[in-house]
């Protein structure tokens, strides 16, 4: 685990909204390990879900560098990083981001369509425990469900990252417990390197390191010794 | 499938009303299109093929007496490829059980069969005898009109001697694909009829043995036709030439011309109005979409889908619209062009039916709807590509709304809050409330401009009959006559009033511009026959002047005070230099008039008159045409009341017809705009008026503020639609101008009425549709959802 698969330097963001200049990352250096799973602490607007953004090729950075292994992510061109998101990054986001005219197979072949080498959808959707709820809408099913098709949406084209945003944000203590389950399965299947976006600090027990940010900066990272499983946290 | 397109064909179904109702639009366009540009390739090639079958000729010209042997000079003339010499003549038709005349224009057959030239088609039967002196084939419509078979005969007025003539078999000829008798307003086969006749028997009965009287010419590939008929009308000119003229200027293809020039000008004018709003539809409803889908966007390049691929996903959501469009317009085009075959059928006599709107014709009209579609997309599904996915899973700002002058304006206004809300949304997307205008207004004009027809067509019936012509019938003589001959028409059984008038044929040329013309004069006292202006004012030529019609004045380009060189044609070929002394406004024909006894005076001679107009006592009508059949001298009779009954039933029942293919044109427009435009400010305004319910307000007055701004939009569109209307109609009488008529512009208050009725009515059905949906609208769900 001591392969870095990402790496930035003097990583900054600056959003320019007419009058007033936000620095939402402001000089970041932090290295992330293959099969890690990581959390990513601290309150709104504090960076994070910035620095997961610029990680993701979904956002650029205004200086500084990121690499993914041994790819300069602030190099690519646009169409390098829809190839990059494409071939080695799953999203999953707060609120599930499912296309509502599509039922759970689908939202998943959403993804295995593009993809290099992706499993089978109903094998992805088997994964996070629903194989019987392969043909449902969306709107048919609970957040917690929802979430899962997302997952395993994201798992389905065999990502070296997962990065996910506030995955529990909108769940119960129940299933955000669930959700966390499949997080950490497919860590450990699969060696997956994930990221964990949240405000929940009890999430912190299941990482391997806890990275905290304020102001767009990092004002700590520690490593969990005594990791918990996701049942055994207390929320 | 890939996902991405179940999730295309899932939206495409969820957006079935919508994507309809601009799919309707477009299927508009898209027909009339077919219709008009089809039917105006396949009347062309139609047309085409059968003069160059039939060899149609190039230059025809008609002569009073010329000798056969002129024919071997006319051929030696550069350019001539054939010459086609004949005997025509005009007779008076007794036909059994028909109390009134019919005309009868005699053609004769050279001897042995066919002519080389405007080759007639034997439909049935066969030809008259090489020396049979009663015997004729007839024009298949004429024969079909009258119940005539092959066998049966009528009796023919031939110079004076009444003769029965069988007829031996039925004929269609290139010559006379529009087959209108004198002074006839549009076809009546039953009261005019085509006769070959052997060329011996025709030549007998005109007195032209060894002469020809009409002749037809094809010209070579290199010929110049404007050289060859100067050297024709030289040749001719001591026979009587009444003037060679070339293909252009035939009378059966003269309407056709202008028929084809219609469907042209249709296809120009209102097919790019159809595919415009469409593409705004197209843009406004997508924009929208694409508004709503702003996360999914962002999901779809998340996971790695390219801008190219997003992009095109939404223009294939346009592209199945606009398939829709298509489907919907090939199906009513295909049916509206058979329809208008089969009423060509009616008016054209073709032998053959190419009417078939070609490939091409629906792969162009396909194209352009899907360009259309295209076009209204292409901005939104850029837009969609462009967004980056970062900011495209986030909320999207709040409007910017801000105080303006408008504010300030509006707030000076007292208006309640419901009403502030219905303005400010209108200033806030101020391209999309004007095109919504524009498009409601298009719909007012195009039912401004397909009514007018309605309103010219009066307009030229009342001008043309209770005004000019108010004879009930006239007669025309083979020569013109000394007054006299007024006296024993007089005379006849019912007969209450009669006039007698000058037609003469001549060539006005004013610097190097000429024109072939009937010159009219009447005496002055005339009261039947008048010349009427623009203004409705009885016009007489001064003496000593011509009068031109101003379509013929600006073909001449001729100025009052400016002097025109008059050169009769006929027996009396003389030139002389008049003074044009006015223009005056005609709908038919390009007529030029001149002073009775100046023209008497002209050619030194006691006043003649070609024509006697009458006013007859209905009672007496079957006296007056048993007497008429009889009558030596007489070329042709037309009947104006018959004339003009079915002129007024044909215009009738057009009318109906297209007022209401118009006013389902204007419908579809209407709530396609309307219809998308409320559902649209639904759809980004749910929150807004859910969260009013929850303040307290009732669902009339939220649902008011939801009509308001289509209905405030709508009523800013009638004065808009009706000035667009205006102009559609002025270009459109542009369009239908031709040598044989012009279309007055003239529009009635009650045309502009009913057309904002309509609309106004189709457009509040529309946004009652959408507020169905908004009563039903569940307040929780709606203030849960995330914009």
């Amino acid at each position: 685990m001591d392969r870095p698969i990402f790496r930035t330097e003097a990583l900054s963001k600056v959003y320019d909204t007419g009058d007033v200049r936000v620095h939402a990352l402001a000089g970041v250096d932090l290295k992330l390990f293959a099969g890690e799973l990581a959390v990513l602490l601290g309150p709104s607007g504090s960076g994070k879900s910035t620095l997961v953004n610029i990680l993701g090729g979904l956002d650029r950075a205004s200086s500084g560098k990121v690499w993914f292994k041994d790819i300069d992510l602030t190099a690519l061109p646009e169409r390098g990083l829809t190839r990059y998101r494409r071939d080695h990054v799953g999203f999953v986001f707060q609120f599930y981001n499912l296309v509502p005219s599509l039922s759970a197979r689908e939202n998943v072949q959403l993804v295995t369509d593009v993809a290099r080498d992706p499993m089978d959808p109903a094998e992805a959707l088997g994964l996070v425990g629903l194989s019987d709820r392969l043909d449902h809408f969306p709107a048919e099913m609970s957040g917690g469900e929802q979430q899962r098709v997302a997952i395993a949406r994201a798992i389905a084209k065999r990502p070296e990252v997962l990065l996910c945003d506030e995955p529990t944000g909108a769940l119960d203590s129940r299933t955000g417990v669930q959700v966390l389950e499949v997080l950490k399965d497919i860590n450990e299947r699969f060696g997956t390197t994930i990221v964990v976006i949240t405000h929940n600090a009890a999430i912190r027990q299941m990482a391997h390191r806890i990275v905290r940010f304020q102001d767009g900066r990092i004002v700590s990272v520690e490593t969990n010794e005594t990791r918990l499983a996701p049942h055994d946290i207390d929320w | 499938m890939q996902a991405l397109d179940i999730k295309l064909l899932r939206d495409f179904r969820r957006l079935w009303a919508q994507a309809l109702a601009i799919a309707l639009v477009l299927g508009c366009g898209v027909a009339i299109f077919l219709t008009s540009f089809g039917m105006y390739n396949a009347l062309e090639d139609t047309r085409a093929a059968y003069y160059e079958r039939n060899r149609f000729a190039d230059v025809f010209a008609e002569t009073r007496r010329a000798p056969a042997t002129l024919e071997a000079e006319i051929a030696a003339i550069p350019g001539v490829a054939s010459v086609e010499t004949r005997v025509v003549g005009s007779v008076i038709l007794d036909i059994p059980g028909r109390t009134q005349t019919a005309v009868g224009r005699v053609i004769s057959l050279p001897n042995g069969g066919l002519p080389q030239l405007n080759i007639p088609l034997l439909r049935a039967g066969r030809l008259p005898g090489p020396d049979a002196t009663d015997e004729v084939a007839v024009n298949e419509p004429f024969a079909r009109a009258n119940g005539f078979v092959p066998g049966d005969s009528f009796e023919a007025n031939l110079n004076g001697q009444k003769r029965r003539l069988t007829i031996t078999g039925t004929m269609l000829s290139p010559e006379f694909i529009y087959t209108i008798g004198p002074g006839q307003m549009m076809p009546d086969n039953a009261a005019f009829g085509i006769l070959w006749m052997p060329e011996r028997a025709a030549a007998a009965a005109f007195d032209m043995t060894g002469a020809f009287n009409s002749v037809a010419l094809s010209l070579t590939r290199d010929a110049q036709t404007a050289e060859v008929i100067d050297r024709l009308d030289d040749l001719l000119d001591r026979y009587g030439g009444f003037g060679a003229y070339g293909q252009e200027t035939q009378l059966s293809n003269s309407f056709i011309d202008a028929e084809i020039m219609q469907l042209k000008t249709l296809a120009m004018v209102l097919p790019p109005v159809f595919f415009g709003i469409s593409a705004f539809l197209v843009n406004m409803v997508l924009a929208r979409i694409i508004a709503l889908e702003r996360s999914e966007i962002g999901l779809l390049k998340a996971v790695g889908y390219s801008d190219a691929e997003v992009c095109q996903h939404y223009l294939m959501l346009a592209g199945l619209v606009a398939i829709a469009g298509i489907v919907l317009g090939f199906g009513a085009g295909s049916w509206l062009a058979h329809a208008l075959a089969r009423l060509y059928a009616d008016f054209f006599d073709f032998p053959y039916l190419i009417f078939r709107v070609s490939y091409d014709a629906y792969a162009i009209s396909a194209a352009i709807a899907l360009a259309a579609a295209g076009l209204g997309a292409g901005r939104s599904a850029l837009a969609a590509a462009r967004l980056s996915p970062a900011i495209a899973m986030q909320p999207p700002a709040p409007p910017r709304y801000s105080r303006s002058l408008f504010d300030r304006a509006l707030g000076a206004l007292r208006l309640s809050q419901p009403a502030m809300m219905v303005f400010r949304s209108i200033l806030r997307w101020p391209v999309r409330a004007g095109l919504t205008t524009l498009g409601l207004a298009l719909a007012v004009a195009v039912m401004v401009a397909a009514t007018f027809t309605d309103d010219a067509l009066d307009e030229i019936l009342d001008v043309a009959f209770s005004q000019s012509n108010r004879q009930d019938t006239m007669l025309l003589f083979t020569e013109d006559m000394p007054v006299s001959v007024l006296e024993d028409i007089r005379r006849l059984p019912g007969v209450l009033v009669v006039e007698g008038q000058l037609y003469l044929a001549a060539e006005l040329r004013h610097g190097h511009l000429t024109k072939q013309v009937a010159i009219e004069a009447r005496p002055p006292e005339s009261d039947l026959s008048r010349v009427i202006d623009g203004a409705g004012r009885v016009v007489a030529p001064p003496p000593g002047t011509i009068l031109l019609a101003d379509r013929l004045a600006a073909q001449l380009d001729a100025q009052p005070g400016d002097l025109i060189e008059v050169e009769f044609l006929g027996a009396r070929r003389e030139t002389f230099l008049l003074p044009v002394a006015g223009h005056v406004t005609q709908y038919f024909g390009l007529g030029a008039y001149m002073d009775f006894d100046t023209v008497n005076a002209l050619f030194r001679q006691a006043p003649r008159v070609t024509t006697a107009n009458l006013l007859i006592d209905e009672e007496h009508e079957d006296a007056l045409h048993a007497r008429l059949k009889e009558m030596p001298g007489l070329a042709g009779t037309i009947m104006l009341t018959e004339s003009r009954r079915s002129f007024e039933d044909t215009i009738a029942e057009n009318v109906v017809i297209m007022t209401t293919i118009y006013a389902t044109i204007a419908i579809l427009i209407t709530v396609g705009v309307a219809y998308n435009g409320a559902r649209v400010q639904l759809s980004e305004r749910a929150r807004e008026l859910a969260s009013l319910r929850i303040l307290g307000f009732s669902r009339g007055e939220v649902s008011a503020i939801l009509m308001g701004e289509t209905l405030v939009l709508a009523l800013a569109a009638q004065p808009l639609g009706w000035v667009l209307g205006w102009a559609i109609a002025w270009s459109m009488t542009g369009g239908f101008t031709s040598d044989l008529y012009a279309i007055p512009l003239v529009l009635k208050p009650a045309t502009f009425a009913q057309a904002s009725l309509v609309v106004l009515a189709a457009c509040v059905v529309a946004v009652l549709v959408v507020r169905r949906r908004l009563d039903n609208l569940d307040l929780v769900a709606v203030m849960k959802t995330r914009e």
